[in-house]
C-alpha cells in the first residue's frame, strides 16, 4: 500500500483529497488527511460578516461533508513533519508514515507579532476580520457604533487576499452610508505599500476608487506598535495615526508545525519551487495554497489553479516521469466595491491586472478592473461554486493558466 | 523600457524605477540613486544593509522583505527605517540595484 498524506483539510487540502481520491487506485493507495478541527470555514465570506451581509451559517460547514468516503480522516494537531523518516508526528506523539506528503496547512493571523496589538482592548476597540470570531465581534461593535475614526492597518506583507482590506473599506463606506452616519465616520487605510495595491495598474484604479469614496490613505506605513493609552498606531519612523476603532490585518504566518519541523522560512512558509510546487528541500513533499512561499497571491482561486498543476506533477512523480506542469502564478479575484458592485482582477507572476473582459474576450460577462453589478453577482455566486464545485475538486471552466485574450495591455 | 538618468548615463529601469541590469550598478551609481531617494550620504551601516541585500538576492533570486532583511543584516527594523526612511526594503533594494522585493504580492 502506498501512502499519500495531506496536511490540512481547508480549501487546498480538500481539493487535492478529492482529486486524488478519484484517480488513485483504492487497492494501492491509502489517502490520509490530517486537520485539527472538524469545521471547514469559507474564509472569503468573513469579509461580509462585519456588515451583516453574511452570518455564521454562510461560512461554516462540517469538513467531513467534503471528504470522500475512502479518505482516512485524522482529527489532530500536528506536532511536526519528520521529513528524514517520512512521517508526521501528531500532537499525542503518534506517527503517521507517508510515501508522499502534501502540505496544505495554510496561513494564520498573528496579532502577537505586533507590540501592543493583542491586549485587553483586542475585540473591543481593535479588531480583525480574518477569523470568524473577529469578524463577528466587529459586526456587534459596528451595530451600535455612532461614528468616529476607523483606521484599517495592514501590518506587513504578504497577507491572505491582499484585496480584502480594500474591499472592507469599500463595504464600510456603503454600510455607514446606508446607516446614515457616513459623515460621522472617517475611513483611513494605513498600509506598508506605497499605494492601494501591489501592482501599478490596479493601484491606480483602486486608489482612484478609495479617493472617490473618501477613504484617506497613509502609504509606506510600517507599524511598530500600538499605543493603547492614546489609541494611536505608531510607525517605525514615528508617524502617528490616532483611531477610535482599529481594524488590523495582523502579520500572516504559516502554521507553527512548519517551524517545529524546520521546514519554514522566517514567516513559517515552506520554500517551494514556484512552478512545480515541489518543496525545495524534499522532493517527496508537495506544497499548495497559503502554506508555501510562492510569490503569488494567497487566495482560494490561486490554490485552485495550483491544484491542477500539483495534480499533474504528482501523477508524473509516482509514474517516474519528470514533473511537466508549470504554475504561472495565476490569480483571479473579485473585488467587492460596495453599493452592489464589484471589480474583477486576473493576473499572474508576469502580467499585472489589466482592464478588459473575462472570461470571454470582448463579451465577459465579467469586466476586468471596472466596477459592475455583474461582477458583484459573480462574487456572491462564488460561494455556491466554492461549496459545491471548487473544494470538491470538480473541474471549473477557467484555465489554470492565465490568458491574455480579452485583456487590454497597458 | 523606461530609463533613468544617473550621472549623465541613461540606465534601463523597470516599472518600479529599479535598475534592470545589475551590471549597470556600482557604488557611485548607488550613491546617486540614494541621493535621488533623499538619502544624502551612505554610511557604513547603509552599506552593510545594501551588501546583505545583494547577498540574499544572489542566493534566493529575490530581494528580502524587511523581516528577512533584519535577520540577514543584523540591523533591527527601527534602525532600518532610520537608514532608509519610508519602506526600507523597497528603498534599499533600489539603491542596491535590485528589483523591488516580491514579498509584497
Amino acid at each position: 500500500m502506498r501512502r499519500l498524506v495531506i496536511l490540512g483539510g481547508g480549501t487546498a487540502g480538500t481539493m487535492m483529497l478529492n482529486k486524488f481520491s478519484r484517480v488513485l487506485n483504492e487497492d494501492q493507495w491509502q489517502i490520509t488527511v490530517i486537520d485539527d478541527s472538524e469545521t471547514h470555514l469559507y474564509q472569503p465570506g468573513f469579509l461580509f460578516i462585519p456588515f451583516g451581509i453574511y452570518g455564521q451559517k454562510d461560512v461554516v460547514k462540517p469538513r467531513r461533508e467534503f471528504f470522500p468516503a475512502r479518505a482516512n480522516v485524522v482529527i489532530s494537531g500536528i506536532d511536526r513533519i519528520d521529513a528524514d523518516h517520512k512521517r508526521v508526528i501528531l500532537e499525542d506523539k503518534s506517527a503517521v508514515d507517508y510515501d508522499y506528503l502534501i502540505v496544505a496547512t495554510g496561513a494564520k493571523i498573528r496579532p502577537d507579532q505586533t507590540e501592543g496589538l493583542l491586549d485587553d482592548e483586542w475585540g473591543k476597540s481593535k479588531f480583525d476580520f480574518y477569523t470568524l470570531e473577529g469578524a463577528q465581534r466587529l459586526h456587534q461593535f459596528f451595530e451600535s457604533w455612532q461614528g468616529g475614526r476607523l483606521v484599517l492597518n495592514m501590518t506587513e506583507m504578504p497577507i491572505k487576499c491582499p484585496v480584502a482590506p480594500l474591499e472592507f473599506l469599500f463595504l464600510a463606506d456603503s454600510y455607514f452610508t446606508a446607516r446614515g452616519i457616513r459623515d460621522k465616520v472617517e475611513l483611513r487605510l494605513a498600509t506598508p505599500l506605497s499605494g492601494a495595491f501591489t501592482k501599478p495598474k490596479a493601484t491606480e484604479i483602486l486608489g482612484g476608487l478609495l479617493q472617490q469614496k473618501n477613504v484617506k490613505v497613509t502609504p509606506d506605513f510600517g507599524i511598530a506598535r500600538v499605543d493603547n493609552e492614546r489609541k494611536t498606531i505608531v510607525s517605525y519612523d514615528d508617524v502617528e495615526i490616532p483611531y477610535d476603532v482599529l481594524v488590523s490585518i495582523p502579520t500572516n504566518m504559516g502554521d507553527e508545525c512548519i517551524a517545529r519541523s524546520g521546514l519554514g522560512d522566517e514567516l513559517n512558509y515552506v520554500p517551494t519551487d514556484k512552478e512545480t510546487l515541489v518543496s525545495e528541500a524534499h522532493d517527496d513533499i508537495f506544497v499548495i495554497g497559503d502554506a508555501g512561499n510562492l510569490p503569488s497571491s494567497k487566495a482560494g482561486s490561486v490554490a485552485h489553479f495550483q491544484s491542477e498543476i500539483l495534480f499533474k506533477n504528482f501523477l508524473d512523480r509516482i509514474d517516474g516521469r519528470p514533473a511537466h506542469a508549470r504554475f504561472d502564478g495565476h490569480a483571479n479575484c473579485f473585488i467587492e466595491s460596495g453599493f452592489g458592485k464589484a471589480l474583477l482582477i486576473d493576473f499572474n507572476y508576469g502580467v499585472e491586472p489589466l482592464p478588459g473582459k473575462f472570461p470571454l474576450p470582448g463579451i465577459g460577462p465579467f469586466s476586468l478592473l471596472h466596477e459592475t453589478r455583474m461582477n458583484h453577482y459573480g462574487k456572491l455566486a462564488f460561494r455556491w461554486i466554492y461549496w459545491n464545485a471548487l473544494i470538491r475538486g470538480v473541474e471549473l471552466p477557467i484555465d489554470s493558466k492565465m490568458s491574455m485574450a480579452g485583456k487590454v495591455a497597458a | 523600457m523606461d530609463t533613468l538618468e544617473i550621472l549623465g548615463k541613461h540606465l534601463a529601469v523597470d516599472k518600479d524605477g529599479n535598475l534592470v541590469n545589475r551590471s549597470d550598478w556600482n557604488e557611485e551609481i548607488a550613491r546617486a540613486i540614494a541621493a535621488q531617494e533623499g538619502i544624502a550620504e551612505l554610511t557604513d551601516r547603509h552599506w552593510a544593509v545594501i551588501r546583505a541585500m545583494q547577498k540574499a538576492f544572489d542566493r534566493d533570486g529575490d530581494a528580502p522583505s524587511i523581516r528577512r532583511l533584519t535577520n540577514e543584516s543584523g540591523v533591527d527594523v527601527k534602525t532600518l527605517y532610520q537608514l532608509f526612511p519610508k519602506g526600507p526594503a523597497k528603498k534599499a533594494a533600489k539603491i542596491a540595484g535590485l528589483p523591488k522585493p516580491k514579498g509584497c504580492i
